[in-house]
């Protein structure tokens, strides 16, 4: 028989529970096993009715961001090899949950889109592809990795505190768009980060950085937003330093 | 009890490329399009797609959209529809200049062109060499068209209905009114009433149990369009790409070997040069898939194992950090395999689906052999079957297939809605389907949704794998419809409303199930190998009874096949090397 994790996970009905509470599970992992594979064993061969998301299962849809032992990650990109028994499987926690492990994401969904995120390319549009050096796509290619799987905002203290903040994954939005030698809409996503809530409320603490399941340098990437919106004026001299 | 009803110009059920490109074109027409998906719009499958998407922009060296529709003709083994691969090549450059302008982040040339690189079967001159006919965004250029079509959809102000699992189709006469969807978070059924419906809902590779397919990949839409009485196309027809990862089936882009990755047997040997003397690594998939399964029925996989190695040890470090950063990435998280040192293990996976649901090169669906069409049913895509890409889809192709015909749709439904509303809605298509899940949750006792799933696999991989027979086939189509016949009997038990993933799953089960049957009994019925359909009892192409596509109907359970003549304008059938 193949050995045995526990897992305990976050269970929660609106409709019938006060209170979510943690349910246990034995569950029979093979050695390269994700934790995805052993959510899934218990959803297959447990209790069917356990609520999770999961799409492409190999890191790239962003749908299975969970708190697994304390830490945001991506459940199928986390080798259960990596964790200490017994694991502890939470939702992301600055969410409203709908249910068990299943979070309502449209407020994280409505931050992203306030910073105008598509490229508005500049006039006249050639017939032919905009002329883009490799060093101008560096400039902006890192932001372009972000899978919108929260996680950097699950992990961000000054969102947990309550403090207003339009969220990392927002800025690094941003930051993609304002960089691209092809984009002529910089003015108003920078006047959008620029306010109390924007790329200022930040105060580097590096949570998002640590735990950006796409090696995204976020912490970074919002420091240079804050840059661009001192030397462009959008802030005052102090603002930025938070 | 009452429901949530909504009136729209059309309604796109699916949010990967195509329906977002076909939303996108709509908006930009000023017509009211509603997106639905099961999942979060940029949750879609197209962004799993890696390694590019070609065009004939003749960046890097001379090519013409001429020998990319041969390349993709002699690729689909000659069953391509030839005017639709024309459309498809010739539209390439200008969708992939949209794209650009739209801000997909392609790689580039020192002068800033966008960059190109060789893909499997993409030829220069009619097969003389490989040609860098693939546009690419790293190995995430799924995923970058993905994100820019949603962030240009968001610009141009598509609504989008998330998490809604669109059930059924709904009728008046034969025209289309409307769908019936299933609202997973609030676990309520809601009627979009519209003139226009189209289906962009992805592939099937969850019809096996190794594939570089999402969970998400159910076939819903084909599924839907069976249950409409509409028949499925050259089903047959299953790519396996030849480099999964060992065990997880996690797709290892054709792009690692486009940058010069080699195939290698236990013995080091570059094999591919035995089956493949000129395109050797850069065959198209059905053949490499069929050259490693053989490596490997010899006991030639690593160290006798079930796999191959590919190996990029030999590849410059920055090629694989700034060409296939993601794959190798995969490699080393999964399978603990450093590439920059050792082979990559790899085996074939389920990939893609040929076949599906007919239509026109404007994407509108045909039911029969004439290709009569049913008012206000659209498909692109994956679901579609418009055909592309005939016996075997050559790399990057998908894409390419995708976007243009997606785009087309959203042009000829923009053009469609004009004639006006579209019928009334029929009240009855909302009954059956509530009636169906209040049984299915006071059903107790009744088999496992993931049982049923579990055994489709087990016995579509036995049955029609990389290679069939008219046994494997027969004993594949026996296991499903006994499945299927089980399956009216399944329960639910998950009681409650919000977020039933249970229901969801049975649903989608429902679906795979249906597409499963076809797909053996389609399987069986073709006594020739050609492209992804190899059988071994029959191990020759056999143009003078087969050169034309299957049409199945699955109708109350009986199954029922017609052939539909292949378009053939300008490359006649030929033997087919490499």
């Amino acid at each position: 028989m193949a050995p045995a994790v526990e897992f305990r996970v976050t269970r929660y009905d609106p409709a019938a529970d006060e209170q979510p509470r943690l349910v246990s599970y034995e569950v029979e992992v093979a050695a390269a096993d994700r934790v995805l594979d052993g959510l899934e064993y218990i959803k297959r061969r447990l209790d069917p009715s356990v609520a999770f998301r999961r799409s492409c299962a190999h890191g790239v849809c962003g749908s299975d961001a969970l708190v697994i032992n304390g830490t945001v990650r991506l459940a199928c990109k986390t080798l259960l090899q990596d964790l200490e028994p017994p694991l502890l499987v939470e939702p992301l926690a600055t969410f409203p949950v709908i249910r068990d492990l299943v979070v309502d994401l449209t407020s994280f969904f409505e931050a992203t889109r306030r910073v105008r995120p598509w490229l508005e390319a500049g006039e006249p549009i050639p017939e032919r592809e905009f002329l883009q050096t490799p060093a101008e796509l560096t400039a902006f290619a890192e932001g372009t990795k972000c899978i919108l799987c929260a996680s950097c905002v699950t992990a961000c203290p000054v969102v947990k505190r309550g403090t207003p903040y339009i969220g990392p994954a927002a800025v690094v939005q941003g930051h993609r768009f304002v960089n691209d030698s092809r984009d002529v809409g910089a003015e108003a996503r920078l006047r959008i980060l620029a306010a109390a809530d924007g790329a200022g409320a930040c105060e580097n603490f590096f949570e998002c950085t640590k735990v950006c399941p796409r090696g995204i340098l976020v912490t970074k990437r919002i420091n240079e937003i804050k840059a661009m919106l001192q030397a462009g004026g959008y802030v005052k001299g102090d603002a930025a330093d938070g | 009890m009452t429901f949530a009803r909504h009136d729209y110009d059309a309604v796109i059920v699916g949010a990967g490329g195509a329906g977002l490109f076909a939303a996108l074109e709509l908006g930009r027409a000023g017509a009211k399009a509603a997106v639905l998906s099961k999942l979060y719009a940029v949750r879609s499958h197209t962004g799993a797609a890696q390694g590019g998407i070609c065009a004939a922009l003749g960046n890097r060296e001379p090519d013409k959209p001429l020998w990319h529709m041969f390349d993709t003709v002699k690729g689909g083994d000659y069953l391509v529809d030839q005017d639709a691969a024309e459309i498809m090549c010739e539209e390439a450059p200008g969708v992939v200049f949209d794209l650009e302008h739209m801000g997909v982040p392609f790689n580039r040339t020192d002068d800033g062109k966008i960059d190109q690189r060789p893909f499997g079967g993409h030829t220069r001159n009619f097969g003389e060499a490989p040609v860098r006919r693939a546009c690419y965004a790293a190995d995430r250029t799924g995923a970058m068209i993905l994100h820019t079509l949603y962030q240009q959809c968001l610009r141009a102000g598509v609504e989008f209905y998330d998490e809604f699992f669109v059930t059924d189709l709904a009728f008046a006469g034969e025209t289309v009114a409307g769908v019936v969807a299933h609202d997973v978070r609030a676990g309520e059924l809601h009627s979009f009433r519209a003139p226009a419906v189209a289906l962009a809902t992805g592939g099937w590779g969850r019809l096996f149990r190794v594939t570089s397919n999402a969970y998400a990949n159910t076939g819903d839409g084909a599924a839907l369009a069976l249950r409409a009485g509409i028949p499925l196309q050259d089903m047959e027809f299953y790519q396996f790409h030849p480099t999964g990862l060992h065990g997880l089936g996690i797709l290892v882009s054709e792009a690692a070997r486009g940058e010069g990755g080699i195939l290698r047997n236990d013995a080091g040997e570059r094999f591919m040069e035995r089956y493949a003397p000129r395109l050797l690594d850069l065959a198209p998939r059905d053949m490499v898939s069929r050259a490693v399964y053989q490596e490997l029925q010899t006991g030639r996989g690593l160290g006798g194992a079930d796999y191959v190695g590919l190996d990029l040890t030999h590849l410059d470090a920055e090629v694989l950090d700034k060409k296939i950063p993601e794959i190798t990435d995969f490699a080393r998280i999964y399978l603990g395999v450093e590439p920059k040192e050792e082979m990559i293990p790899v085996a074939p996976t389920a990939h893609y689906a040929m076949g599906g649901v007919p239509t026109t090169v404007d994407g509108e669906v045909t039911r029969d052999e004439e290709a009569t069409v049913v008012p206000g049913l659209y498909a692109a895509g994956e679901v579609a079957c418009v055909s592309v890409h005939g016996a075997n889809r050559l790399g990057t192709n998908s894409l390419l297939d995708i976007l243009v015909f997606g785009r087309r749709v959203g042009r000829a439904i923009a053009e469609f809605v004009r004639g006006g509303k579209g019928p009334a809605w029929p009240a009855e298509a909302l009954e059956g389907r509530r009636e169906k899940v209040a049984r299915w949750r006071d059903t107790a006792g009744g088999p496992a949704v993931a049982e049923l799933r579990a055994d489709m696999q087990e016995a579509m991989e036995a049955g029609v794998s990389v290679y069939r027979t008219a046994e494997s086939t027969a004993a594949a189509r026996e296991a499903v419809g006994g499945l299927l016949t089980a399956y009216g009997d399944v329960g639910v038990g998950d009681a409650a409303a919000a977020f039933s993933t249970e229901l969801l799953e049975a649903f989608e089960v429902g679906n795979l199930l249906a597409l499963a049957y076809v797909t053996a009994a389609s399987a069986h019925r073709r006594t020739e190998s050609r492209g992804a359909h190899s059988r071994e009892d029959f191990a020759a192409r056999d143009d003078a009874r087969w050169l034309n596509h299957t049409l199945c109907y699955l109708r109350d359970g009986e199954l029922e096949f017609r052939a539909k003549p292949v378009t053939i304008t300008r490359f006649e059938p030929k033997p087919r090397e490499y």
